[in-house]
């Protein structure tokens, strides 16, 4: 009896400790670390998987909220650019790579002291570039500091949602067909963890080339299987030029951008792309438009 | 539960759509036509000089005439360009602020009006490398022969400016060799670029390269046959620039690169400008081909898709000017 009434003094005693670690724990851990995101997150293409896998065709800006300078960048565009060894080695930028065939794998980096999270890092398959996302409330840096590929990104936590904002890009693109994004251009994610899932949400504004923020969502699944990789590139020639050639082609005369619509039977204004079709009501005016007559298939 | 659900689902929809709705009904633009982009990298002050760490004791002034490289050592300041010449006290007390060696050398990259406005101020505010206490205590301007002769002797259109401005140190050969604060520095001619006398200044060791006006990420280059410039020896000048610089990894980083305007870069920037450069050459001497005059060729926007980041419609040098100069050169016999 005296050893039962010990046990359960003793089992009373933890259970007490127990609770008050718990009330305790909420208030000892950073406020900013809702959810964790570390771990490996491989890529799901069921959304946009034409785009996304395959790659677009030349000339298809449907969807885009682009303006007419875009066009004429991606109707200049000419595959054999990334021929070029200065372009060979170059990975998708921030706002696009999400998109490519890219796992994902986090890691935070945490101050010594308090294990507050300093930064989030991930690194995509792809190429292997390395997003740091700034959570420590440092300002971005003056107009006059370098732009990289991946550019400046810090974040905060909004309710259970990791929302970042990047500056400082190099030029880049929205579509992997040569439908450009400036360098003048920031953008916003919400990085939203539902148990396995990840879904990301990308609002790109432009003021060069969009008339309107661009935004795109993909979803990652949880696998604890991915690593980081090494970065495997490295240039060379792939095909012999005269030192100065840059593979283009003159706008008004690509032979490639009704292809799309002759193939579809689409209104060529509507593979030419712009802001009115990012809206639902778009259906109301695509029922009114003519398609690409069969005869000019 | 069902029947229950209904009508608060009805409600909420009822309530979201109100919400969207009132931005609307209130005169404010619809969604579609804003474009709002929080301003969290603010400009930089035109009035002031912003100071930006490069590599080791290298670093960047930004003025709106310009930027202007700062290297520094034991044996003084070497300084890449001058600025118009309006700021130069900042431009001293930002230099100040950094070291307080003398200014040895001022380096030219070309003899433009906005680099080479604060020579004479600066150089006053210096000594010559190796004599500090010579007479007169002035800092030995570095310039390629091209550009010490239109200093001297300036067009028309040119500002003058004071003699003790003028360079001390000239060559005409390729290049121009130093060793100054512990680093290689190499004065590379571009021939016939801009102008005939334009120079890349290479620091080696800390790995920078400082173009002056052959490349800048934010404007067009200003061409002038008139003082011996063309695009093709632009175009030249950016490949040779692009022969000096070596990315670090994913083919950014390595060697960073200090343009005459805007931020700094490395090559990744460089290739787009070149390419960009390329481009145009391309769809203009088509347009020429087609039998097109310079008007109709205005007409066809052939930059438009680089406007919106090299372009300019006000200023001293417009897109319409580059534009002409370009068919100027590609429509000669």
């Amino acid at each position: 009896m005296l050893l039962n009434g010990v046990i359960r003094a003793q089992a009373l005693r933890r259970l007490s400790a127990l609770l008050v670690w718990s009330m305790l724990v909420p208030a000892l851990t950073p406020a900013q670390a809702q959810v964790n995101l570390a771990g490996g997150w491989g890529f799901r293409f069921h959304e946009d998987y034409s785009d996304r896998w395959p790659g677009p065709r030349a000339g298809d800006y449907m969807g885009l909220p682009i303006n007419d300078a875009a066009r004429m960048a991606a109707d200049s565009w000419n595959p054999a650019l990334i021929t070029m060894p200065e372009r060979q080695c170059i990975p998708h930028p921030s706002d696009y790579g999400t998109r490519s065939p890219a796992n994902l794998v986090w890691w935070s980096e945490n101050d010594p002291g308090t294990q507050r999270i300093v930064a989030w890092k991930f690194r995509l398959s792809w190429m292997s570039p390395e997003r740091t996302i700034w959570m420590d409330g440092r300002p971005h840096p003056p107009a006059n500091a370098r732009h990289t590929r991946q550019g400046f990104t810090t974040g905060k936590w909004v309710g259970d949602a990791l929302v970042t904002w990047t500056t400082h890009l190099k030029l880049g693109y929205v579509k992997r067909n040569g439908v450009p994004r400036s360098d003048r251009a920031t953008f916003s994610e919400h990085w939203m963890r539902n148990g396995p899932y990840l879904t990301l949400a990308t609002i790109v504004y432009d003021p060069v080339y969009l008339t309107a923020p661009h935004i795109s969502t993909e979803t990652f699944v949880q696998d604890d299987t991915l690593q980081r990789l090494a970065r495997p590139c490295y240039p060379t020639i792939e095909v012999p030029r005269e030192k100065g050639v840059v593979p283009t082609t003159m706008p008004w005369a690509n032979p490639d951008l009704r292809e799309l619509a002759l193939e579809t039977g689409l209104p060529l204004s509507v593979v030419r792309g712009g802001a009115d079709m990012t809206y639902p009501e778009y259906i109301m005016t695509l029922s009114t438009l003519p398609g690409t007559p069969p005869a000019a298939r | 539960m069902n029947k229950n659900r209904h009508p608060s689902f009805l409600a909420l929809s009822l309530l979201l759509t109100a919400m969207l709705a009132v931005p609307a009904m209130a005169g404010a633009p619809a969604p579609r036509d804003r474009m709002k982009v929080p301003n969290v990298v603010p400009a930089l002050d035109p009035n002031e000089v912003a100071v930006l760490p490069v590599r080791d004791n290298l670093y960047m002034l930004t003025t709106a005439a310009g930027n202007i490289a700062v290297h520094f050592g034991v044996s003084g300041v070497m300084i890449v360009d001058s600025g118009d010449g309006t700021l130069t006290p900042k431009v001293l007390a930002a230099i100040r602020g950094l070291t307080d060696r003398p200014i040895a050398y001022i380096v030219n990259t070309s003899a433009e009006a906005e680099h080479i406005g604060g020579n004479a101020e600066l150089a006053r505010a210096g000594s010559p490398p190796g004599l500090p206490d010579s007479d007169p205590q002035i800092a030995h301007v570095v310039a390629h022969e091209g550009a010490s002769i239109r200093m001297q002797k300036p067009s028309p259109d040119q500002k003058a400016i004071d003699s003790t401005g003028w360079p001390f140190v000239t060559y005409f050969v390729d290049t121009l060799e130093l060793y100054f604060g512990g680093t290689p520095v190499q004065l590379v001619h571009v021939p016939a670029a801009r102008t005939d006398g334009d120079s890349l200044v290479v620091f080696r060791r800390p790995d920078v390269v400082v173009t002056g006006d052959i490349f800048s990420p934010d404007r067009y280059p200003v061409i002038r046959p008139e003082r011996g410039g063309s695009l093709k020896g632009t175009i030249d000048a950016v490949n040779r620039l692009l022969d000096l610089t070596v990315p670090e990894d994913l083919q950014e980083g390595g060697t960073l690169v200090i343009p005459g305007h805007g931020r700094l870069c490395d090559e990744g920037e460089v290739v787009e400008y070149r390419d960009m450069l390329t481009v145009i050459r391309s769809r203009i001497s088509d347009l020429i081909a087609q039998g097109k005059t310079l008007e109709q060729v205005l007409a066809a926007r052939p930059t438009l898709d680089y406007d919106g980041i090299y372009g300019s419609t006000q200023g001293p040098w417009t897109t319409t000017q580059f534009v002409t100069a370009v068919y100027r050169e590609l429509a000669k016999p």
